[in-house]
């Protein structure tokens, strides 16, 4: 079959609000594939997550500044593409997200604080993978691509029509796994959504030094994965898009790529100086492409948003933020045996004495001497 | 009884484990049809489907990843490497997934897979064909290392690693896939982590594991008739976790070890195992410990393997290098010793 016009994205991004609030006319292809306006319900609960998802993220960001965070990498700007695709998901649906996806994390209703553990210092992962049914969140890039096509994989398997979203980076979409995640996908019709949210930055390279790729939509086409780019600032498109591709890869079609076009306003991490590598006027332009500011003047010109609810709202963020404020203030709890309890189902022999030098040296009764207990005269 | 080799010996295993577990997997390249390289998966697609024993594309960190995600929904897959150099690409996936995600997910997401690695030389193969990769994984925790060297070995340790909830690296030394023995199946042979005396001996501790353990007990034999030396042979079965309590017991009642591990030997499997010997045993060892291994080189083409490898020569050298019929030699005083 020669045709790959059902797998090619539409030539222009997806948009359905524009930047300055009003409803965009959508091309055809984009209604052939049932990507219409969303019900004013979802749009304001997708409105709802920004607003206490950006709150969150800013709390963050002071939490670093305040040296109760190693690091936190900001997703503001990005807020549209971490809400809107959890939001979508089902119930029993996996998410399998990078370091920057704190905001898809409290979206899908981890705790704050969970979502803040592994940034914190105190345990790797920091939630209940199985009960969130979310992976713990990945560094090295693109890895959880392939985990997602196997997850998904087993969840087609056990019979259910439960999906794996996975969220990836530009800069991710260069990597080995990236490929090779898209490529079982679509060899085995694994239900994976894989969503790229071009924030057109890995750390500091741009994306023209990235790839060659007019689009990064279209590396799904050459696996034979259906493909789609969308406004990543638009809530509103995400929405609908992100819809249709799971809609898509339930039926038994095999996964979807979608690349949002979209951008990070902060810097990679608080470590990061973003000024020396991209310009204020750059940065300003994308400030007039706020998903917030953009869908809250689409829903209060179309009459379902009005000033109490927005205060309403912004209390109810700021309600969050005093909280997590107030939890991550008091120190963690650290207990230093638990080191040597999850490495294995049962410890190793030699992780048994390594925790009992570890214990002894806790309760203060080792000495330079006895600080061994492998020598054949300590036996 | 009947003639079983090695690698019927694996094929028994993966099939009994197919039969009793419907979440146990088989995959890799070419495991399906073909039945693997070195047909370890022979006829399991065809008795048990091709979604029991899967085909995968062509891509070692997309099979350990995928592994990974099936692991999440509770399948065990047991994934085939083909051959160990065709395992590195896969790293990343073992060492910062696999072995990681129990640990960081407080035990919420064990990893219950299995990556059967064909490893080490003796086999006539071309470049990346047979690499002595296990001490990349014995330096990762959170990783099971076994590597059995006997029939009956292949088949307890593979049943068992398969029903372990923690990642296993199964490393079948290739030289070994045509050992044949009289067993009947199923068996049942030590655990993990347990070490066998393979040949009892009153002199001397040969430690040894995998592909180099046929030759140390032909070192002993010859030992014995030529030298009147009695050497004990440990074959350690599982690299990790290690069974300090076989070894030091063997080698205090010996007083002498050599270590025997056909990989490189700097940096390795056998350093490590010299230096647990020393610092467990200082006092009975009548000897330092030694070690013997392969070249430090890259693994050396066909018609030069057998210079690389360990042979029976090379062993009784080093055995004899353990001042055989002296006591230690305590006469030096520190003094001396520095000047």
């Amino acid at each position: 079959m020669s045709d790959i016009t059902h797998l090619l994205p539409c030539p222009e991004p997806v948009q359905l609000i524009a930047a300055d609030g009003t409803a965009v006319e959508t091309s055809e292809q984009a209604r052939e594939r049932g990507y219409a306006m969303p019900e004013a319900e979802d749009l304001l609960a997708v409105w709802r997550a920004m607003v206490i998802g950006r709150r969150f993220d800013a709390q963050a960001t002071a939490l670093t500044k305040q040296g109760r965070l190693a690091v936190y990498p900001s997703s503001r700007g990005q807020d549209a593409c971490q809400v809107a695709p959890v939001l979508a998901l089902g119930e029993q649906d996996w998410l399998f997200p990078t370091y920057r996806d704190s905001m898809a994390l409290v979206t899908h209703g981890i705790d704050p604080v969970e979502v803040l553990t592994l940034l914190r210092g105190d345990w790797h992962c920091g939630y209940d993978p199985q009960a969130t049914r979310t992976a713990p969140q990945c560094t090295p890039l693109a890895t959880q691509a392939v985990h997602a096509a196997g997850a998904a994989h087993g969840l087609a398997r056990r019979g259910t029509d439960a999906l794996a979203l996975c969220l990836i980076g530009d800069g991710a979409t260069s990597e080995g796994d990236f490929h090779e995640g898209l490529n079982f996908a679509a060899v085995f019709e694994a239900p994976t959504v894989f969503l790229v949210q071009n924030n057109k930055y890995a750390i500091s390279v741009p994306l023209a030094k990235q790839t060659k790729a007019p689009a990064l939509a279209y590396k799904g086409v050459g696996y034979g994965v259906r493909s789609e780019q969308v406004d990543g600032n638009d809530p509103a498109a995400v929405l609908a898009v992100m819809r249709a591709a799971y809609a898509h890869a339930r039926a038994g079609h095999g996964p979807v790529l979608v690349e949002a076009h979209t951008y990070r306003m902060e810097a990679h991490t608080n470590a990061d100086d973003a000024t020396r590598y991209r310009t204020k006027d750059e940065v300003d332009g994308w400030t007039g492409q706020d998903p917030i500011v953009r869908l809250q003047a689409y829903l209060v010109e179309q009459g379902h948003l009005d000033d109490a609810r927005i205060e309403e709202v912004r209390a109810e963020a700021e309600e969050l933020a005093a909280d997590l404020r107030t939890r991550m203030n008091a120190e963690p709890t650290v207990e230093p045996l638990e080191l040597f309890d999850h490495v294995y189902a049962e410890p190793t022999p030699q992780l048994r004495e390594q925790r009992e030098m570890v214990r002894t040296e806790l309760a203060g009764t080792a000495t330079a001497a006895h600080g061994s207990t492998q020598t054949e005269d300590a036996r | 009884m009947s003639p079983t080799t090695y690698a019927k010996a694996l094929n028994a295993a993966l099939r009994d484990a197919l039969t009793e577990d419907p979440d146990v997997l088989v995959m890799g390249e070419d495991v399906g049809a073909l039945g693997g390289v070195f047909r370890i998966t022979d006829g399991l697609t065809r008795d048990f489907g091709e979604d029991r024993c899967v085909d995968t594309p062509l891509a070692e960190a997309g099979i350990a990843g995928f592994a990974v995600g099936l692991a999440m929904q509770g399948f065990r897959p047991v994934v085939e490497m083909q051959f160990d150099a065709f395992g590195y690409p896969a790293f990343e996936q073992v060492t910062s997934h696999i072995a990681k995600m129990r640990n960081r997910t407080r035990g919420a997401l064990p990893m219950p897979l299995v990556i059967r690695i064909p490893y080490a030389g003796g086999i006539g193969g071309v470049e990346h064909h047979c690499d002595s990769s296990e001490g990349y994984y014995v330096h990762t925790p959170g990783l099971h290392v076994v590597t059995p060297a006997t029939p009956a070995d292949a088949y307890s340790l593979l049943r068992e690693s398969i029903a372990s909830d923690d990642p296993v690296v199964f490393m079948e030394p290739k030289s070994q896939y045509y050992t044949k023995a009289d067993l009947e199946l199923p068996t049942s042979t030590e655990p993990i982590g347990q070490a066998a005396v393979r040949r009892e001996g009153s002199d001397v501790t040969l430690v040894t594991y995998g592909p180099q353990l046929a030759t140390a007990l032909k070192a002993a034999e010859v030992a014995a008739a030529e030298e009147d030396w009695d050497v004990e042979v440990i074959d350690l079965r599982t690299l990790v976790p290690f069974d300090d309590a076989t070894v030091e017991a063997s080698v205090r009642r010996t007083g002498r070890a050599v270590v025997l591990a056909e990989a490189q030997g700097f940096a390795g499997m056998g350093a490590e195992i010299a230096a647990r010997v020393q610092e467990r045993c200082f006092h009975s060892l009548a000897a330092p410990v030694l070690r013997v291994s392969g070249l430090d080189i890259p693994y050396p083409p066909p018609k030069l393997e057998h210079t690389h490898l360990p042979g029976v020569d090379r062993i009784l050298d080093t055995i004899a290098r353990l001042q055989w019929d002296d006591e230690p030699d305590h006469t030096h005083t520190p003094a001396e010793v520095s000047a």
